[in-house]
């Protein structure tokens, strides 16, 4: 069974952005680049899978759609404990054109299991995995909390709103992943970070593809006013500011 | 031309976010000069599906296939595609929720439909489309244009606003094309939370942090979300902790919610945390740290011990409505 992990390179989750040429384009100045949250999660629990010798998981694969600077971040995935990694260069311009290009190599090999998180944590897209898996005519399960293997079958939790569902599914089958996948992210160690080094990273380039959304511009949220502070004596007057200012009880 | 809706219900019955998203549906059909169009699919007696119609939905299409008792998302896409073939549908909303998250990126990859996710907003205007959505988790907005004559939209949810415009609608059933060895992926179990106000459909929700020290505690937070009638959340080391369930975290990596109220005891207010909440209306913090970031999130603030504000305002809420 070979598993893909759909990796996305994002902005560590503490970064304060900020935006250049008439807020057109992210400024990436001093960003610190990280695997996204949901992936770096599916990734761990692909490995989990794989490390579990009741399994038969041959290898773990990472794929990313991406200029070389994101590099450094499929490291990090490799040095995690993923196999090999696959980097389609190319500038991903909308969720579509990467959708396209991961289906166009997805094509090429047999993967049993693909993995992409719910959502990437810079344009909150929610979309490439399920794209992917119309794209390639495959099922998906979405928002998923727990992946089981039992003899090479899949046994699923998904989240529905309001409960959970237990799932079962046929091969190939596209996983978007969400929190409780895995709990804590693996991080890598010093001999991860050396066998890295030596790990296939290949680099494919795109196909012909088009993009469907154009980001026009950005704006950042209006600056809040200053919070009032409420005596901690005086309780009763936060209701009343609920009450009558804010009227939301 | 038609707008059309796909309406999620639970058991037959639809929520305050179906109405949200039927507005904001009629509201563009009226943009676009168009029908609005609901799709419900599974059983939902003709009294509760009329609702739809009490928000602008002018046709009411029903599928009731045993295959799709649950949601099978190639099922589910293959017959929101048919049905808006059929209907010359042109844009297609869904809420941006787990099963629109599901299904909205297949219809639009299906439907060469540019999608436009967790929109909070009407576009300005039809051509261009172009329609304003949060990014980086709550820390900026974009506006993106979508570029097909098709296209597809999740609306965040408590973004729009639920308004009445009551139709006259033709209601109809459709027979999609699809068999049984069309699907792929099958439900064993169901487990639903019953009698639980769902976190993400709550107005007022009260959370607690690691500032509540330990989970005997939550009685403190239960008592007031009671008086309050509100949902209880949590951050993310309360869940991974284990002191309360997965489902009430919120943020960045948890639920993304949108109540009129988010009271928040014992909670720092890390980024990722408010990237959970920050479209709350207003937010009230407890904390005993006068330089906690989430004061600069708050509304409304309060520096004091959890454990002992908690209970006074639980009381004080009482005597206000007695
Ligand atoms: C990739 C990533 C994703 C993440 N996603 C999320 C997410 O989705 N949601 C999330 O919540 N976190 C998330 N985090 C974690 C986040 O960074 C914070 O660590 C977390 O939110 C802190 O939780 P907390 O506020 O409960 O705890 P703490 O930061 O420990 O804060 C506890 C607070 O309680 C106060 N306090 C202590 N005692 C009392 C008392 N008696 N009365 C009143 N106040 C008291 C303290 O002053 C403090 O401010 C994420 C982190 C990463 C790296």
């Amino acid at each position: 069974m070979k598993i893909l992990v759909c990796i996305s390179n994002v902005p560590d989750t503490t970064t304060k952005v900020r935006f250049t040429n008439d807020n057109t384009q992210l400024d990436t100045n001093g960003i610190q680049w990280v695997i996204n949250p949901w992936d770096e999660l599916a990734l761990t629990r692909a490995l989990q899978l794989k490390e579990d010798k009741n399994n038969s998981v041959e290898s773990v694969t990472v794929i990313h759609v991406g200029g070389k600077e994101s590099e450094p971040t499929i490291r990090k995935a490799l040095a995690i404990g993923a196999d090999d990694a696959i980097r389609v260069n190319a500038e991903p311009t909308d969720a579509y054109f990467v959708a396209s290009q991961l289906a166009e190599v997805i094509q090429q090999h047999d993967f049993d299991i693909i993995f992409a998180g719910i959502e990437s944590s810079d344009y909150n897209g929610a979309a490439v995995g399920g794209m992917l898996s119309e794209m390639l005519g495959m099922p998906s399960i979405s928002a998923v909390s727990s992946f089981e293997l039992e003899n090479d079958q899949v046994r699923i939790i998904r989240e529905i709103d309001g409960g959970k569902e237990t799932m079962t599914s046929q091969l190939p089958l596209v996983v978007v992943a969400q929190k409780g996948i895995a709990i804590e992210p693996r991080i890598a160690n010093m001999r991860g970070i050396m066998m890295a080094r030596k790990k296939p990273l290949n680099v494919v380039e795109p196909a012909e593809k088009d993009s469907m959304v154009d980001f026009v511009d950005f704006e950042l949220p209006q600056a809040k006013p200053p919070c009032k502070m409420v005596d901690p004596e005086n309780v009763q007057e936060l209701v009343d500011l609920l009450q009558n200012e804010a009227k939301v009880i | 031309m038609a707008i059309l809706v796909y309406t999620e219900h639970w058991d037959g019955q639809f929520k305050k976010s179906t109405f949200e998203l039927v507005s904001y549906a009629s509201k563009l059909a009226e943009m676009a000069d168009a029908q609005t169009v609901a799709l419900s699919i599974g059983q939902v007696d003709e009294d509760n599906l009329r609702q739809l119609a009490d928000y602008g939905a002018d046709k009411i299409i029903t599928v009731n296939q045993a295959n799709l008792k649950y949601l099978d998302n190639q099922a589910y896409t293959s017959v929101i595609q048919q049905v808006a073939d059929q209907e010359g549908a042109d844009i297609m909303v869904l809420a941006h929720n787990n099963t629109g998250k599901a299904l909205a990126p297949r219809l639009s990859a299906r439907m060469q439909a540019a999608l436009g996710s967790e929109v909070n907003q009407l576009p300005a205007e039809l051509d261009p489309f172009v329609v304003n959505k949060k990014v980086f988790s709550g820390k900026a907005f974009a506006n993106v244009k979508l570029k097909t004559d098709k296209k597809v939209l999740t609306l965040a949810q408590n973004s729009f606003g639920i308004y009445e415009n009551t139709q006259e609608p033709i209601i109809e059933n459709f027979e999609p094309t699809l068999s049984d060895e069309q699907i792929k992926t099958q439900v064993t179990d169901v487990e639903k939370h019953r009698d639980k106000l769902l976190l993400t459909d709550a107005e007022l929700v009260v959370s607690g942090g690691r500032g509540m020290k330990s989970p005997e505690n939550w009685d403190k937070l239960n008592d007031l979300a009671n008086e309050l009638g509100a949902a209880l959340a949590c951050s993310r080391p309360v869940s991974d902790e284990g002191w309360r369930p997965h489902e009430e975290h919120t943020g960045q990596t948890g639920k993304i919610i949108a109540p009129d109220l988010y009271i928040a005891a014992g909670i720092s207010g890390a980024i990722q945390h408010i990237a959970g909440v920050s479209a709350a209306k207003y937010i009230v913090a407890i904390n005993n740290d006068p330089d906690a970031p989430i004061f600069e999130m708050a509304d409304y603030g309060i520096v004091g011990d959890a454990m002992q504000v908690l209970p006074e305002l639980t009381e004080a809420l009482r005597k206000a409505r007695s």
